[in-house]
């Protein structure tokens, strides 16, 4: 089996984020691998290894030519990767990145099964996976906290607000999952070290045969009006604890009615 | 100033709406000429009623059929916005509401706006503003695309409230395009059990993260105190991905958002994605034993001190008063 994965590479959510002149997100920085989608990495690891052959792709998108986090899900077991990367992609917003995925999985030769994550950490949009699977046809269950493939099927656990939904498709599909689903390992001293002479497949978006009006800021079709800070809440009283401040607290729900 | 007809992606859970809902069909009267909605279910007529209330004047019906209702509703959706052209598409951000709106935006070759905590008509135009960096910035944004505009909105973002007694007029879809979308199937539907009132709708939320230690202590630290306030507990993502609590107790930018009378934050950093589901609360409470944790930067009331002693003296001095 088969399985493609779209791995997006961020700036590091540790540090503080910062906006470019042009209100979006700096990405002009170093970019690693979103640590969400370690979690898809490692479900089309096991899944691929259960089937007992075929291999994992991924694919990815990024406005500059970074391959750092590639590199990582590559270190865990990945085979190859197709990167979809040129200055024209900066500014895409879901449906443009959706639009390149897509036309990145045809590259790839297509899979039995996409995953993706619920959402990614700095863009969290959540949108994608659904419209990478419209773009290709594709039915789409997204929300995993299970995924299981077998007699050209995948069936998943759907994370609902009451517990979960059990749902199936015929393959190929496109599964998002959420963190959780299973545990990702770490890259082993070996896995480095191979994942430095796999390969990657540089492209651009013209190379899959879309246009400038498609992707990147043009594509998006939308301005950004005003970016402003949102007005702050002001802190109240702060008492350390002597031992007393649970009468406080009392006093407090007291003067909000609560008891 | 008005923006023509505004289509909304109804969500129930049987015969009760989401207030998710119910809040952007109030939000659709303010922004909207005429408001409708799309609603996936089995029994339409047991909905529309309320959907009317809040100003639906037609509800789109379709029927799941075992299917999964946001790809239902993206082909719902797509047949009305094909039939009678609304300026504007809103749904929650909800499970969904985001595979509804996905799926639409492809099948229509239209950009979607998600995250939005408010919504308005700046003349001929729908300018959405979102949140960034955990709440602190607030991005205004305008789509340029053709219409329908569609934007996906941050449940609690505004008030539900009643009005314009529309009809709620049931129109069936019938069948419906969903090419392949349409083969994935609902085959079981697991609800786990819940006691008290739910996260989004509790007047009190107490809720608990990496400092209350332990799994066994949100037990008594975070459930005991939400129950004697007749409250729901809630928890932040470091303690729902260690497994001590499930995820449908999240609070913050990938849960849930609440905003309670009262938010009693116990052993809780205030990360800015966990300030950012939280922050709206009336009233907040903070016990956290670092003084310069975070959350005291929006805490009406900040205890420092230890969790552990402090919030079993506070259980028991409520108990004690009977
Ligand atoms: C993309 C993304 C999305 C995220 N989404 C969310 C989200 O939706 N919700 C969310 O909550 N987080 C989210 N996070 C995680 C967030 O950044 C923080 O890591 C998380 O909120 C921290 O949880 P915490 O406060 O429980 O733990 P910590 O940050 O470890 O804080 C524990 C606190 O407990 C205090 N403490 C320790 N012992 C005691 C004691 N005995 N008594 C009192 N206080 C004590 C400590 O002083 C500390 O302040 C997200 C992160 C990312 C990158
Ligand atoms: N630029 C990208 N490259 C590869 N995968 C992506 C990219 N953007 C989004 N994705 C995938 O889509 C998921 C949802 O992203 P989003 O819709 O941006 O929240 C991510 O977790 C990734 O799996």
């Amino acid at each position: 089996m088969n399985v493609i994965v779209c791995v997006k590479q961020i700036p590091d959510p540790a540090l503080p984020g910062e906006l470019d002149p042009d209100h979006t997100l700096k990405r002009d920085v170093k970019l690693i691998l979103d640590e969400s989608d370690m979690y898809g990495v490692e479900m089309a690891l096991q899944l691929v290894d259960a089937a007992g052959g075929g291999e994992v792709t991924l694919v990815s998108m990024a406005p500059n030519s970074e391959k750092g986090g590639l590199r990582t899900a590559l270190a865990m077991g990945a085979a190859k990767a197709v990167l979809v990367s040129d200055g024209s992609l900066a500014g895409s917003d879901s449906l443009g990145t959706a639009r390149v995925l897509a036309r990145a999985v045809e590259r790839a030769g297509g899979a039995d099964l996409v995953l993706t994550a619920t959402e990614s950490t700095d863009g969290y949009t959540g949108t994608v996976p659904g419209q990478v699977a419209e773009l290709l046809g594709w039915p789409s269950l997204t929300f995993a906290k299970k995924v299981d493939v077998a007699d050209g099927k995948v069936t998943i656990q759907r994370q609902t607000e009451a517990g979960y939904d059990v749902v199936e498709a015929p393959l190929p599909a496109v599964v998002s999952v959420t963190a959780g689903v299973v545990e990702p390992r770490y890259p082993s001293f070996k896995g480095i070290m191979a994942a430095k002479n796999k390969p990657i497949d540089e492209c651009t978006p013209s190379d899959l045969g879309l246009s400038g009006d498609q992707v990147g800021w043009s594509g998006a079709r939308q301005e950004i009006v005003s970016v402003a800070a949102a007005p702050e809440r002001e802190a109240g009283e702060k008492i350390e604890d002597d031992g007393t401040a649970h009468e406080r607290v009392v006093a407090f729900l007291e003067e909000l009615k609560l008891i | 100033m008005a923006i023509g007809k505004v289509l909304v992606f109804a969500e129930a859970d049987g015969a009760a709406v989401s207030s998710a809902t119910l809040e952007l069909l109030t939000k659709a009267r303010e922004i909207g000429d005429a408001v409708e909605a799309v609603i996936v279910s089995a029994d339409a007529a047991a909905v529309a009623p309320q959907l009317g209330e809040y100003g639906a004047a037609v509800v789109h019906a379709a029927d799941p059929q075992g299917r999964l209702s946001g790809v239902v509703g993206a082909a719902a959706l797509a047949s009305v916005v094909a039939s009678s052209a609304p300026a504007v598409v809103l749904c929650a951000q909800s499970y969904d509401g985001r595979d509804a709106i996905s799926h639409l935006s492809a099948r229509i070759d239209r950009p979607v706006l998600t995250n939005a905590v408010d919504v308005r008509v700046d003349g001929d135009a729908l300018v959405a503003q979102s949140a960034m960096f955990g709440g602190n910035t607030l991005v205004d944004t305008k789509l340029t695309s053709g219409q329908p505009w569609l934007v996906v909105v941050r449940p609690k973002s505004f008030a539900a409230e009643p009005g314009g007694a529309a009809a709620g007029e049931v129109v069936s879809l019938g069948d419906l395009e969903l090419g392949r979308s349409g083969e994935a199937a609902v085959l079981d539907k697991h609800v786990e059990e819940r006691e008290g009132p739910q996260l989004e709708e509790a007047a009190v939320v107490v809720s608990g993260g990496r400092g209350i230690g332990s799994a066994e202590n949100y037990g008594p630290l975070v459930d005991d105190l939400a129950g004697l306030l007749n409250g729901a507990s809630g928890a932040t993502r470091a303690i729902v991905d260690a497994g001590w609590v499930p995820y449908s107790k999240q609070v913050g930018q990938t849960g849930k958002t609440v905003k309670p009378k009262l938010y009693v934050a116990v052993g809780i950093s205030g990360a800015t994605q966990h300030l950012v589901g939280m922050k709206g609360s009336d009233t907040i409470i903070a016990i956290n034993k670092d003084p310069e944790a975070p959350i005291f930067s929006v805490a009406d009331l900040g205890i420092v001190g230890d969790a552990t002693t402090v919030v079993p003296r506070i259980v028991e001095a409520i108990r004690a008063r009977g």
